[in-house]
């Protein structure tokens, strides 16, 4: 029998559980205290080696570089470990459930990046000539077939590059339209219960906002709406709708909305964000949309933020297509073709202008399309279907503990709860969500819609198992019966245990630091440089 | 000097023909620490209801609507460099901005403090 000799011990120390080391180095085993880049990075090192510049004719004149750029050297093993280092503190779809309302944190599926890393897609250039990418503008033209096609449309706006651009684009359509028309109408209808930046997209283009109020059931007032129209008879432009709205609730008045806008003569703008709740359920244009944006990034499983650029293309009704906006694709008997010009633009096209230097995010494009195709159209229906299960399920697992603003109704793809559950226990929705920090989840939003009092919105998505939702709905239930309890420290203090705790919010919106600056040299004092 | 207040958590002071608006103790308490108050300029004319002013909290940005009509006499622009003078003291030093009453008899659709503290109740 060989035995232990080497003096190396078998069984684990006698140290306490709770006992934490104070590290040499801040770190804490796998959590690490990355610096700044600009903080260990050299400016006078570089990662490669270069050739000495002599005999480098600068040819760029006045644009010549005339100080250094102060970017930090690094070889490329320190610059590989500080972004993961980094990555390891960043929390993300594929690290857990990621319940953001309003936002659809849903898996974006690894087939999506094989095909967008295939080199006919991903080597192209928007500058090449057109005749060498046949297979691009195929891939272009076959995703806004999907698109119109799930929508009931019969017009798509590529190019927009995200869900506000889109938003954007669409009432610059319906702009447009109007000045074709010889009118010029000033009032944009939103109501409360639409996204943030609805309003915010008809102020830019000039127009006047006036809010609708929503009745005690979350969703639009009709009296309301019609009150408004007749005070402002004839200068209707549109209106702004969400649906399913903010609230998570569908407008079941969406039809009469719609009817009620044309009859004053203005366009019916719907926000697309929330489509992934109906996908296969209900199409827009059957609903009178003239115009929606669709998030590629949300319903059709591109990546958000960081992990790659939004898309959000506008589908348009038949009155609003000819003013869609440079470059289009034509269809006809000769194949496809790229619109680029005004000059080049039949009598039936009428584009407001450009809003992309380029084609759109061709990158998204193909994920998107892999989405669609893999899941066929009965999968894309399923999927919205999950959706809206899953968030009922989660309804149902917090109902009788969490409360619902607008009472005990089915939701759509995601569900609000109000704080008034919290009430009195001196715990808020921040403290809440930073809690749930501690438990290993991002919040949900929070704070948002802002028609009710303290809002907590979540969607979990249709690519959540049954086995995950019910891990969260236990801990949420947990962290509510805590606060209930009067266990206040829980949520005061939180986040404990996350890499760094709660942050100054108000101080970094007063006095935001934007740049890394040098710090001053240390003072060496003569004592201490003896 | 009569102090009013509207739905919209607003305070109107007035005092001859001018009337000093500011928000309430209860709408600083529902923003939360304010970080950013965008005030109109002088001689501006509103009609009651028009966007006056802009305050922004960690939480949400918020309009404040001219309670009355009338035109912008003067605005405190030292809420501009000190938001958090709005959370301090908001019913006194935080005025946002005076105007000249264009309409007195809106006046009477407002709150009076005791009106304002029942209404609050309902919140």
């Amino acid at each position: 029998m060989s035995m232990n000799t080497q003096g190396r011990p078998t069984a684990p120390g006698n140290a306490g559980e709770s006992f934490r080391p104070k590290t040499f180095t801040g770190n804490r085993a796998l959590d690490m205290e990355e610096p700044l880049i600009f903080e260990f990075g050299s400016l006078e090192t570089t990662g490669v080696d270069l050739d000495e510049d002599d005999g480098i004719e600068f040819e760029l004149g006045a644009f010549e570089r005339k100080a250094d750029i102060g970017l930090a050297g690094l070889a490329e093993p320190e610059a590989m470990r500080h972004y993961v280092r980094l990555s390891r503190n960043n929390y993300a779809i594929d690290s857990g459930l990621y319940p953001l309302g309003s936002c659809t944190m849903k898996h974006n599926p690894r087939l999506n990046e094989k095909m967008a890393r295939l080199p006919g897609f991903s080597d192209i250039h928007p500058l090449q000539p057109v005749s060498s990418v046949p297979g691009a503008l195929e891939l272009i033209d076959e995703l806004a077939h999907w698109l119109m096609v799930s929508t009931g449309t019969h017009a798509v706006a590529m190019s927009p590059k995200a869900g506000a651009h889109g938003e954007l684009c669409g009432m610059m359509a319906i702009k447009a339209a109007h000045t074709a028309a010889g009118r010029d109408p000033k009032i944009v209808l939103v109501p409360e219960s639409a996204h943030g930046t609805n309003p915010a997209t008809a102020a830019l283009l000039g127009f006047k906002v006036v809010s609708i109020d929503a009745k005690d059931d979350g969703t639009v007032d009709l009296a309301t709406l019609k009150n408004r129209i007749s005070e402002h008879t004839d200068n209707i432009a549109g209106i702004m709708l969400t649906n399913p709205n903010t609230c998570g609730l569908f407008e079941r008045d969406v039809k009469e909305i719609a009817d009620l806008i044309h009859d004053a003569g203005g366009f019916f703008y719907c926000d697309g964000a929330n489509f992934n709740a109906i996908v296969g359920k209900a199409r827009p244009g059957d609903l009178g949309v003239d115009a929606m944006h669709i998030n590629l990034h949300k319903t059709f499983s591109t990546p958000h933020g960081g992990g790659g650029p939004g898309s959000g293309p506008v589908v348009l009704s038949d009155r609003l297509a000819p003013y869609a906006p440079l470059p289009f694709i034509r269809k006809s008997d000769a194949g496809l073709e790229l619109v680029e010009t005004n000059a080049a633009t039949s009598e039936d096209e009428q584009p407001f202008g450009r809003m992309t230097a380029f084609h759109g995010q061709m990158g998204m494009y193909v994920r998107a399309l892999s989405y669609m195709m893999s899941h066929g159209s009965d999968g894309l229906k399923q999927a919205s279907e999950d959706a809206v299960l899953n968030a009922n399920y989660i309804r149902v697992g917090l109902q009788d503990l969490m409360s619902l603003p607008f009472g005990v109704r089915p939701c759509m793809h995601e569900v609000l709860f109000d704080d008034s559950f919290l009430k009195d226990s001196g715990v808020t929705t921040l403290d809440f969500a930073k809690a749930m920090i501690d438990e290993g989840y991002h919040p949900m939003t929070m704070y948002f819609p802002l028609v009710v009092h303290g809002a907590m919105l979540i969607e979990p998505t249709e690519s959540e198992s049954r086995a995950s939702l019910d891990l969260f709905v236990a801990t949420m239930r947990d962290l509510v019966m805590s606060a209930q309890r009067g266990e206040t420290e829980r949520f005061s203090g939180a986040p404990y245990l996350a890499p760094r705790r709660r942050l100054d919010e108000t101080g970094a919106a007063r006095k935001p630091v934007l740049k890394w600056t040098e710090p001053e040299p240390a003072q060496v004092t003569p004592e201490a440089a003896e | 000097m009569t102090t009013y207040y509207s739905k919209d958590h607003e305070w109107i002071a007035v005092e001859g023909d001018v009337a000093t608006v500011g928000i309430t103790s209860y709408a600083q308490e529902q923003l939360g620490d304010v970080v950013f108050v965008e005030l109109p300029e002088a001689g501006k004319a509103l009609s009651q209801g028009d966007e006056a002013a802009v305050v922004e909290s960690v939480k949400a940005a918020s309009e404040v609507y001219a309670p009355i009509d009338g035109e912008i006499v003067e605005a405190n622009d030292a809420l501009a460099d000190e938001p958090a003078k709005v959370n301090e003291d908001p019913e006194g030093a935080a005025w946002f901005l005076k105007m000249k009453v264009g309409n007195a008899d809106q006046l009477n659709e407002l709150m009076d403090q005791a009106a304002y503290k029942a209404f609050v109740e309902t919140l």
